[in-house]
């Protein structure tokens, strides 16, 4: 065992760049009907590099929950909620309307902001934020997040971030890159450049570490990564597949596929101690293992009935019980913060598109309108779903509502985005 | 699904266009551009082989001597199965394999790009297991075959068409 055991890799081995990269932008491309109308007033006081109320407005936006007004709907521009007058904005159909301002404190700045009720003319949220200059954007997150959970009772996801892996050139100058970036696709940063292919982004529960696939071996082997200093260690790197980590709510194990024994089958690794344990056995591809919020069950990919079906592997009893029967093609699955619904890519008539199964009635509906998604990655609150799509010839990332009402990609300006991996929350 | 059967009567016309491919120059130069790539992008690692990539590259004429100049066999759509005009292919190399004892060769396992990517991992293995087997069915020594799949992440061809479907799914000899 001693050859796996993790080795801590300097951080030069590859070369790891810390440099900005090319954002991805947002564009939205299906509203929600079901909509909630919201005005948020360009914030009074102090002038800011960043414009809060437009980062806001986004962030609401993007979530497909929130029908941001456009500033030229905009009739006043209180800062205060003493000065606001609710008949106008029930003039303009506005639910809620934010209104704040800034104040600049040594070289910090203070940014007070408040929501409002325009139907029950009443203050339903009202807090000071402190930030540096550099922190703007992350307090208009972390206002977005206040704003989304005081309004619809779930958790704001504005604060996280994304993981995903580009692909650029060919032949001999193909290069791959991992790479994070703030949930709304700014801030993006490469954390590992290769021109062997890096697959599989998995952030750790905590939000501090990656684990990820790479082939810069010319093997594929399991790595874990700091995400913060980019030291990193390499987990698991056995004879054939190495792939598809995974790891427990807990963050002390990893799952993973490995075929040391002759086909892929589902490994747990203990990360401390470096044991494996392998839950299945059989002659078919076992792989794509994802732990259920609860940590007592793993979904996964098996092809043991013919085509690949998701399964789930109980931990305690080792029993398997098949979950998906719609269609022939059903990988790659995630369940739910919430436990109760699976998503995963389905090949319908379409093509390969990211599916919602509800776990108590077993129903199946289709989100994305794709002929290609894959990697389906659930957002910490489950209100969206990442997955990788296609513009034209290249892979873009884009985004769903859980409902699948609403959705937006996030085109990168060059090379091919796949792979998106949602962060858990990190405050 | 419509899928299958679709795809399987394009395959059978696109491998007919392979067959042809390979006995001009479309299927070698495929094989040794293949070859040639692999060796310049290994660094440090089977660094004894990279000559001999070099070699079998070049010399055109060596029949038996030279490493086969075809290096890529193609595979139908969700399937692992030999085609029978690659069996001379893979013959070849059982050939060379066993003149050359000490030679080494990682057998490279590819899908198209369809369906997810670990899964395709899987089934890129599956390809690249079935010509290792091939080639200890004919008395090549396990030590001589290493099997790496690489699944979806290193398309031969870009673009989301039934031609560059066909071309990626293949197992690539790579010495």
């Amino acid at each position: 065992m001693k050859r796996y055991l993790g080795l801590w890799l300097a951080a030069c081995l590859l070369l790891f760049v810390q440099q900005a990269q090319a954002n991805l932008t947002i564009e939205i491309t299906r509203g929600s009907d079901r909509a909630i109308p919201i005005a948020i007033v360009p914030f009074g006081g102090e002038a800011l590099p960043e414009d809060l109320a437009r980062i806001i407005g986004d962030d609401l936006a993007r979530s497909g929950q929130f029908e941001p007004l456009s500033r030229d709907s905009l009739i006043s521009r209180p800062s205060r909620s003493e000065d606001v007058n609710y008949r106008d904005w029930r003039a303009v159909d506005s639910d809620y309307l934010v209104v704040g301002d800034v104040e600049a404190e040594g070289s910090t700045y203070r940014v007070r902001f408040e929501l409002l009720d325009v139907y029950g003319e009443r203050r339903e949220l009202g807090e000071v934020v402190t930030a540096d200059p550099q922190r703007l954007r992350a307090a208009a997150h972390y206002i977005s997040d206040q704003i989304f959970e005081a309004i619809t009772g779930i958790r704001g996801a504005f604060s996280t971030r994304i993981a995903y892996v580009t692909a650029q050139g060919a032949g001999d100058a193909r290069r791959y890159g991992l790479h994070i970036a703030d949930a709304d696709g700014r801030n993006s940063q490469q954390i590992l450049d290769s021109d062997q292919p890096i697959m599989s982004p998995a952030w750790s529960p905590d939000g501090g570490k990656l684990a990820y696939v790479s082939f810069e071996t010319e093997r594929p082997a399991i790595y874990i990564q700091d995400v913060g200093s980019g030291q990193r260690v390499r987990a698991s790197s056995f004879t054939g597949i190495n792939s598809a980590p995974a790891w427990s709510p807990d963050g002390r194990q990893l799952a993973m596929s490995l075929s040391r024994d002759g086909q892929p089958e589902i490994y747990l690794m203990d990360i401390a101690s470096r044991d494996f344990r392998r839950l299945t056995n059989n002659s078919a591809i076992d792989t794509e293992p994802s732990f259920a919020p609860d940590g007592r069950s793993l979904v996964f990919t098996s092809d043991r009935s013919g085509g690949p079906q998701l399964y789930r592997y109980d931990l305690a009893s080792g029993q398997v019980e098949r979950l998906t029967f719609t269609g022939n093609y059903n990988a790659r699955g995630r369940v739910s913060p919430d436990g109760e619904a699976l998503f995963m890519i389905h090949r319908g008539n379409q093509g390969y598109q990211v599916a919602r199964q509800d776990l108590e009635t077993d129903r199946l509906v289709t989100l994305t309108e794709g002929r290609w998604d894959e990697s389906p990655s659930v957002a910490p609150n489950g209100a969206m779903v990442l997955f990788a799509t296609q513009q034209g010839n290249a892979g873009i990332l884009g985004a769903v509502s859980a409902d699948g009402r609403a959705s937006f990609r996030l085109p990168a300006a060059q090379g091919d985005v796949r792979e998106p991996a949602w962060s858990p929350f990190l405050n | 699904m419509q899928f299958k059967p679709y795809a399987r009567s394009l395959a059978v016309a696109l491998s007919l266009a392979f067959v042809a491919g390979c006995s001009s120059t479309g299927g070698t130069q495929d094989g040794s551009m293949d070859g040639s790539r692999d060796g310049a992008s290994t660094s440090g690692v089977g660094s004894g082989q990279v000559g001999g990539v070099g070699v079998g590259g070049s010399d055109q004429n060596g029949q038996q001597a030279g490493i086969p100049s075809v290096r890529t066999i193609y595979f139908d759509y969700d399937s692992e199965r030999i085609r029978g005009e690659f069996e001379p292919v893979l013959s070849a190399h059982a050939q060379y394999l066993r003149n050359n004892p000490n030679a080494r060769v990682v057998l490279q396992g590819h899908t198209d790009e369809r369906g997810t990517r670990e899964y395709n991992l899987g089934l890129g293995e599956r390809r690249a297991k079935s010509v290792e087997r091939f080639l200890s069915v004919q008395g090549i020594s396990p030590s001589q075959l290493e099997v790496v799949s690489y699944g979806e992440e290193r398309p031969a061809v870009s673009g989301y068409n039934e031609d560059a479907y066909a071309q990626n799914r293949r197992v690539v000899f790579s010495y």
